[in-house]
């Protein structure tokens, strides 16, 4: 399943139809507090499309509050039986260059996809986990042992990674394998 | 008995501002203060603002002469300085109207910061005019816009996050006659009259006080090593990304808080002879105050 979160919109709904920037932390706070909401309603496992495209401004202290805290609360403390991924559309430099460093402070990582169809990893991984994420996403669905020929890593040593991927939420597991966050919405 | 401050000519950089400041250093803030700004014929944004934070610091509402120089008087009326300073001092003299409408070179008015909705203002403001001077005039990539716009944020979310009472933020752009080859430069004042660097740090539980725990120490905590009160690992980075900004964009950033001031980045250019990155036993003052100035590019 996925849902698609527009956050120009919910700006408007929880703060003011007039704003149309993500600046201050008051501010993402509440933001972050409206996309909770509409995660409250769906079921899991569900793939949440949080969209930047309408965005003007996002400053340091707005990315904190709804990318670093909403990573922190559905991905890097996530529990088997929650399963939530998300896929950061339309960010722009100017977007990245606050994400990026609210990635770095608390360690995150996650999946942007530029709405036509390049998707990238950003944020805090290790050259291993990157390269075996990059591998799963061109295989398109993997299991270890397709890791292991693709990333030239021991197959043991792929199922390690791709399982911190999961828990990471950077990666979907099915029943065929893991699939790349990005690679199917 | 009322003590007079003259406001110096030019209230430009931080040198004229400490100038005005050590007038009033001893003055009880229930005695009444005359600041006499007749021959003073510039001010930048951050003399501005400091002018209004000044007289936030009085007990005793302080008297105020304006300029007498017509042009002077008129950018100041233009810059909206008028609009807040005749709510906190008693105006001798007639204050000069402004003699046009509008002004290419203000990017932001004089506005009152005290509230998060206030940053989205001022953030909606910038935004419709800093576009062109910045590309066109200062020759900055068009990117440079989005995050000069982001650092005005931070400086500005500072003021509502920890400062306790409001302040103001101003931004302008000119052409430095004698300075820097005549390059323009855009120059930006953030001041408040808080509770100050050291006095935010402290009230964090978690704070730990040491022998050597003073202003200076303080600002570099938080303007070099990104430390707040709170503690919340992604606060702190405010200061972070404004010098980020200016690293990129060969710009300069002074803080001045409490009887210290620090400078950084410090940029190859700097007008100013063997400024020191950091000062120490300046005239106690209450608040932040920050002034921010982004050069025009050469290449």
């Amino acid at each position: 399943m996925v849902t698609h979160i527009d956050l120009k919109t919910v700006l408007r709904r929880t703060v003011c139809e007039l704003f149309s920037n993500l600046v201050t932390r008051p501010t993402g706070a509440a933001v972050r507090g409206g996309i909770e909401q509409q995660l409250a309603l769906v079921e899991n496992p569900t793939l949440t499309v949080i969209d930047f495209s309408h965005v003007g401004l996002l400053d340091f202290s707005c990315a904190d509050e709804i990318v670093a805290k909403l990573l922190l609360r559905h991905v890097a403390e996530a529990d088997p039986g929650h399963e939530v991924y998300f896929l950061f559309r339309g960010i722009s430099e100017t977007h990245l260059d606050a994400i990026e460093t609210v990635l770095a402070r608390h360690r995150l990582a996650l999946v942007t996809d530029d709405g036509s169809g390049c998707v990238r990893l950003v944020g805090e991984l290790d050259d291993r986990q990157r390269a075996t994420w990059e591998a799963i996403f061109r295989l398109g669905c993997a299991v270890p042992d397709d890791i292991a020929g693709e990333a030239g890593i021991p197959a043991e040593d792929a199922g390690k990674v791709m399982e911190d991927l999961w828990r990471r939420r950077l990666v979907m597991r099915n029943e065929q394998g893991y699939v790349a966050v990005g690679a199917t919405a | 008995m009322t003590t007079v401050v003259n406001v110096p000519k030019s209230l430009d950089d931080h040198r004229q501002v400490e100038t005005l400041l050590e007038q009033v250093a001893g003055v009880p803030a229930d005695a009444k203060l005359l600041v006499d700004a007749r021959h003073t014929t510039f001010a930048s944004p951050y003399g501005l603002t400091m002018l209004l934070t000044l007289a936030q610091t009085r007990l005793e509402r302080p008297g105020f002469y304006p300029p007498l120089a017509e042009d002077t008087g008129s950018y100041w009326a233009r810059s909206h300085f008028y609009k807040f300073a005749e709510e906190l001092y008693d105006f001798h003299g007639r204050a000069h109207p402004s003699t046009r409408t509008g002004d290419s070179s203000v990017l932001l008015e004089v506005t009152p910061v005290g509230a998060s909705e206030d940053v989205h203002a001022v953030v909606e403001r910038i935004q419709e005019k800093s576009q062109q001077i910045l590309t066109e005039e200062l020759r900055l990539e068009p990117a440079a816009t989005m995050r000069f716009t982001m650092a005005l944020s931070e400086a500005c979310q500072n003021i509502v996050e920890h400062a306790g009472r409001g302040g103001w933020v101003a931004v302008q752009r000119y052409r430095w006659q004698a300075r820097l080859g005549g390059r323009k430069v855009v120059v930006m004042g953030v001041c408040d009259a808080g509770m100050g660097i050291r006095a935010s740090l402290e009230s964090s539980p978690a704070r730990r006080i040491t022998d050597s725990w003073d202003d200076r120490v303080a600002l570099e905590e938080a303007v070099l090593n990104g430390i707040s009160r709170h503690r919340d690992p992604g606060r702190g980075q405010g200061f972070r990304g404004i010098r980020s900004f200016l690293d990129k964009w060969d710009g300069k950033m002074g803080v001045r808080s409490g009887t210290a001031r620090l400078i950084s980045p410090m940029p190859e250019w700097n007008p100013v002879p063997d400024e020191p990155t950091l000062e120490e036993n300046l005239t106690p003052f209450p608040g932040t105050q920050l002034q921010i100035i982004i050069p025009e590019r050469v290449s």
